[in-house]
């Protein structure tokens, strides 16, 4: 929020200072825009009953796209290994249900959860105390010697072929998987509603406040006795948990995992699309994880061997025209709107 | 030979070779994200570019593979120009996160580019006779193209350390390196030592593109397939260090080469394995600056 | 008795919509059209269009609509949502496709559930097949060359002793195993088994090759995807000078993609592979394949294997809505119908077995040469006739299931 705070600060420095506290206290507050991605989402069910298959991976890719959010946008932690806890995620609901037996969905995700963010926190505590570069490099070694670790014991991992048709109970007993993907996407919706809620409240308790401090002061933070690398391995941790978790969904709504989850692509493409659709701003996943998916699905459409150009040439127009993201852009017309209204 | 010692001369033959394609590769991306601070996602699209080049040259208009391996580099670092003009000047300033969409971008974008051009059959190049096969030193005999890869190798380095070391150039751009403020404030112009650096590290990579299609051989892809490992040489020799880059490619290399080696099964581990390493105890690498 | 037959089955055919009526079939095409497999895909879609351009009269009044898709990377997920929505939204009434086996293991509960016929195109994983009644093959599985191989290294090369050098991804190590078996069976001995890494990137073989050389077995066999990868391991056999220290290089024909053979060098003249399909095998369907596909692509592009598989697949598919007459509605006729279907293709002799679905070729033993034109060309050694899915004969792991 850091860049929007300082955005809003006009001319005169007591109304200025009124006008920041009335931002701190309300912004909070659930804003009524707010609902807008929700109910395009549940307007998206019932106008695309046909492409629900897409929608689910769509939701997937925005929960994975909100947790890197929470370290990269919020704390300031670049990463190039996100992918890890995603394929661990997905591997934890994937073995469980080939190896042990365990197909009840709901509590698979959660499983999902508490293995990933276990993974997170002792890679977080090891890997948080360097910045830049090195931890570029050393999330994404991470998560390739992960994929490497799994290769080889391709007698577990099922290797690069994967764990193959793998079946989970249907949800509360009742609702059935079925071929259009109805319920993946009505499952995938709440899932995706109770961790934004989560994630919500994180970015706004004093913690949240706490890690904004680290991403744009780290040395006042430290001057001020704020534990940076505890807070830093907290984050971490509950990041980890929520890409576990949509590793998770991932494996569940396609029914099918592969080492491929680990790869550096997935990392890089999250990450992408986060970028694109604007970090620290929550709706950032939601915009960018939606548009780049809905645009790669259709250019791939009309051109199957040369779509990447049109997503190519969509990224350098947004870093050209649109510095913080799509968010930023649509931040910025709100503005101009607003500044219209009032002379 | 006794066995111990001919596999010890293989390994550290072709660990050598290998470390200097990773080197000819990745300097150019070192100095760039040293010196100017900007994360080039976009270099491996150079190296790509170079060595469809390489190919055209080859192929089509029968040019010999070294002359054209050197046309392509000056064709490539030309190109490279206008890029960092147009595009990447504008991301000088802007954060990290900025500059790796717009090169990721641009990257997308080549590939698509080469795909219409070139198709997406792997490519190969003609190479003359002294290339092919092997030389004789007395008591083993060597590839020819990975002695060769050496050679020219050790030349470059030669030649980039005598540039960075002993020209006003190269003393200009270790003190834009160093301090930047300082440089410009000595009359340094800052702008114009970006844009040889970047041409001249975009010339390398496409020499590094032409030299890989003979290990590796050359599809649109390329451009992103291997340039984690180009990121894994500069981040564990040091960003803006060319003793540093060179010191990398040649422990990469070698490990590398002596796990696939040594070790196959676990082959693929190593290079990581050295990375961490070597990044736990030398975060900044190994002659970066903290 | 047969007028009321006759008027019977008229009044039928009327009924249900007439004879005459002209059917659109819709077929969803799933390959690797961008990514670092893209050839793959390219190979096979130029075999696709190519039948479907030649042959567009046979199956009149009736139409086929070609509706593809990008594969993307081998994760799976992608072929799934691609080809599930084919099923939903695009309503195509066949699947083909596929080059990569773990598309083909995702969508198999799919295809089961909606009822769809899926024509792989090429994923090799041998027990693919057995995932879903819907599924047939029309490619291969690993084992087709890989098994024979096996009794062909050790009775006829002469190789005693191999080492085997795998990609290190499930076709490897099925491919590997096949071969193992086949040959230890025969009386060899595998001295040595070498991982070559990640499917994805070329690797720097050398290393791997070297340490094989200094080994010295009789026979080195190497399986890798037939895209760059064949090309990086002749440039390193021949640069080690393998050959001539007395190592063979035998395989799959994955190592000498049609394609790619011409940029091999001389590497490769001396090279025995096992494989159903060389440009330069010599019968009438295969000449005249050739023809249309340099009259169509120009003389500089070569089908492969992954071509010639491609061609006869959708060359049952056309044959199947002829035999149906364009009535492709209900998956499980359409797999009736192509059960036992055979051909004369580019390949030969090919059918499909109406236990397992999976295709019966002819594996040819093939030597690389120098053709009298100084290109290089491929020599047909020795004929195994109608060979089945050996994993799936020899019920081994997965395949017994």
């Amino acid at each position: 929020m850091a860049v929007s705070d300082t955005m809003t600060a006009p001319a005169k420095p007591a109304a200025s200072r009124e006008q920041a506290a009335n931002f701190l206290i309300k912004r909070h507050r659930f804003h009524a825009a707010e609902a807008l991605p929700w109910l395009f989402a549940i307007a998206v069910y019932f106008i695309f009953p046909d492409r629900m298959t897409f929608g689910s991976q769509v939701l997937v890719m925005i929960m994975f796209a909100l947790s890197l959010d929470l370290i990269l946008g919020y704390a300031g932690i670049v990463t190039l290994g996100h992918a890890a806890f995603f394929g661990i995620g997905a591997y934890t609901v994937g073995l469980g249900a080939a190896k042990l037996g365990w197909t009840e969905p709901i509590s698979g995700l959660f499983a999902a959860a508490i293995v990933a963010g276990l993974v997170g926190f002792i890679t977080g505590w090891f890997l948080l105390r360097y910045r830049g570069l090195t931890l570029l490099m050393l999330t994404l070694a991470t998560a390739i010697m992960l994929q490497e670790a799994g290769n080889l014991r391709s007698d577990i991992s099922g290797g690069y072929d994967g764990l193959p048709g793998l079946t989970f109970d249907p949800l509360f007993g009742k609702f059935d998987y079925d071929l259009y993907g109805h319920t993946y996407y009505i499952y995938a919706l709440v899932a995706l509603a109770v961790v934004f809620y989560v994630v919500r409240r994180i970015v706004y308790s004093p913690f949240g406040a706490a890690l904004t401090g680290i991403r744009e002061n780290v040395r006042r933070m430290h001057a001020i006795g704020s534990p940076v690398h505890r807070r830093l391995v907290t984050v971490y941790t509950i990041a980890a948990a929520i890409a576990g978790v949509a590793g998770a969904l991932f494996t569940q709504t396609n029914a099918y995992v592969t080492l491929t989850v680990f790869d550096f692509d997935n990392s890089a493409k999250v990450m992408v699309m986060l970028i694109l659709g604007g970090t620290g701003r929550l709706y950032g996943a939601f915009l960018g994880a939606a548009v780049y998916m809905i645009l790669e699905d259709h250019l791939s459409k009309m051109s199957p061997t040369f779509w990447q150009f049109g997503i190519g040439l969509l990224l350098v127009l947004a870093v050209l025209f649109a510095r913080r993201g799509l968010m930023g852009l649509i931040e910025d017309a709100g503005r101009y709107i607003a500044k219209r209204r009032q002379p | 030979m006794p066995h111990v010692a001919n596999i010890a001369v293989s390994i550290l033959f072709d660990g050598l070779a290998y470390a200097m394609f990773l080197f000819i590769t990745s300097v150019g991306l070192s100095v760039t994200m040293g010196l100017m601070n900007f994360v080039n996602l976009a270099h491996g699209a150079f190296a790509m570019a170079g060595g469809y080049i390489v190919v055209t040259l080859t192929r089509t208009l029968g040019i010999d593979f070294v002359p054209s391996l050197i046309i392509a580099s000056v064709l490539v670092g030309l190109i490279s120009i206008p890029f960092e003009r147009g595009l990447y000047r504008r991301l000088y300033k802007a954060t990290d996160l900025e500059q790796v969409l717009l090169t990721i971008g641009l990257a997308f974008m080549a590939i698509a580019t080469f795909t219409y051009f070139y198709g997406p059959i792997p490519k190969s190049v003609p190479l003359p006779n002294w290339l092919q096969g092997d030389i004789n030193l007395g008591f083993r005999a060597f590839p020819s193209y990975r002695a060769f890869l050496i050679v020219l190798g050790v030349i470059l380095i030669a030649v980039l350390w005598y540039v960075f070391e002993r020209t006003n150039i190269g003393a200009k751009i270790r003190a834009a390196v160093d301090n930047r403020r300082m440089a410009e404030s000595v009359g340094i112009n800052v702008d114009r030592l970006f844009t040889l650096t970047f041409a001249v590290g975009s010339g390398l990579a496409a020499l590094g593109g032409g030299l890989a299609i003979q290990l590796f051989g050359l599809t649109p892809y390329f451009a992103v397939l291997y340039l984690v490992l180009f990121l894994i040489v500069v981040a564990v020799g040091g960003l803006g260090s060319l003793k540093g880059t060179l010191l990398a490619a040649l422990v990469l290399g070698v490990f590398d080469t002596a796990g696939k080696y040594l070790f196959a099964d676990a082959g693929g581990f190593f290079i990581y394995a050295v990375t961490v390493v070597v990044l736990l105890i030398k975060p900044a690498g190994f002659y970066g600056r903290e | 008795m047969q007028i009321f037959r006759w008027v019977g089955a008229a009044a039928l055919a009327l009924a249900v919509g007439g004879v005459a009526q002209a059917e659109t079939v819709k077929v969803g095409v799933v390959l690797p059209f961008s990514g670092a497999n893209a050839d793959l895909g390219h190979q096979i879609d130029k075999a696709f269009d190519l039948y479907v351009k030649l042959h567009a009269n046979d199956i009149a009044p009736h139409k086929i609509e070609l509706v593809k898709r990008d594969e993307g990377p081998p994760t799976g997920a992608q072929a799934k949502t691609v080809a599930t929505e084919l099923i939903t939204n695009d309503k195509v009434q066949i699947l083909t496709g596929f080059v990569f086996s773990p598309s083909a293991i995702a969508l198999a509960p799919v295809v089961t559930q909606a009822k769809m016929p899926m024509i792989i195109a090429n994923a090799g994983t041998a027990w693919i097949t057995n995932l879903s009644p819907y599924i047939t093959r029309l490619s291969f599985s690993m084992w087709h060359p890989a098994y024979p191989m096996g009794a062909y290294a050790f009775d006829t090369i002469g190789c005693k002793t191999a080492a085997v050098a795998y990609t290190d991804f499930p076709p490897g190590k099925d491919s590997t195993e096949a071969f193992t078996k086949g040959f230890e069976k025969a009386g060899g001995k595998v001295t040595l088994s070498i991982p070559l890494g990640s499917p994805v990137q070329v690797p720097d073989f050398t290393p791997f090759f070297q340490r094989i050389k200094d080994a010295h077995p009789d026979c080195m066999y190497v399986f890798i995807p037939s895209g760059a990868h064949a090309t990086g391991v002749m440039k390193a056999y021949g640069e080690l000078g393998m050959r001539k220290a007395g190592v063979k290089l035998i395989g799959p024909m994955d190592l000498i993609p049609d394609n790619k053979l011409q940029d091999m060098g001389d590497a490769a003249i001396g090279t025995i592979v096992m494989g159903h399909y060389a440009v330069d095998l010599d019968n009438p369907e295969n000449k005249a394949f050739l023809a249309a596909w340099h009259k169509e692509y120009g003389a500089d592009s070569y089908p492969d294997f992954m071509s010639a598989a491609g061609w006869d697949t959708m060359h049952a598919i056309f044959d199947t809505i002829k035999k149906l007459n364009g009535n492709v509605s209900d998956g499980s006729k359409v797999i009736d119908a192509l059960k036992g279907w055979s051909t004369n293709g580019p390949r030969g002799q090919v059918s499909i077995d109406p236990a397992t679905r999976d295709v019966v070729q002819d594996e040819h033993a093939i030597e690389v040469i120098r053709r009298p034109d100084g290109k290089l060309g491929e020599k047909v050694l020795g004929t195994t006739k109608a060979v089945k899915d050996e994993c799936k004969e020899l019920k081994i792991g997965r395949c017994g299931t």
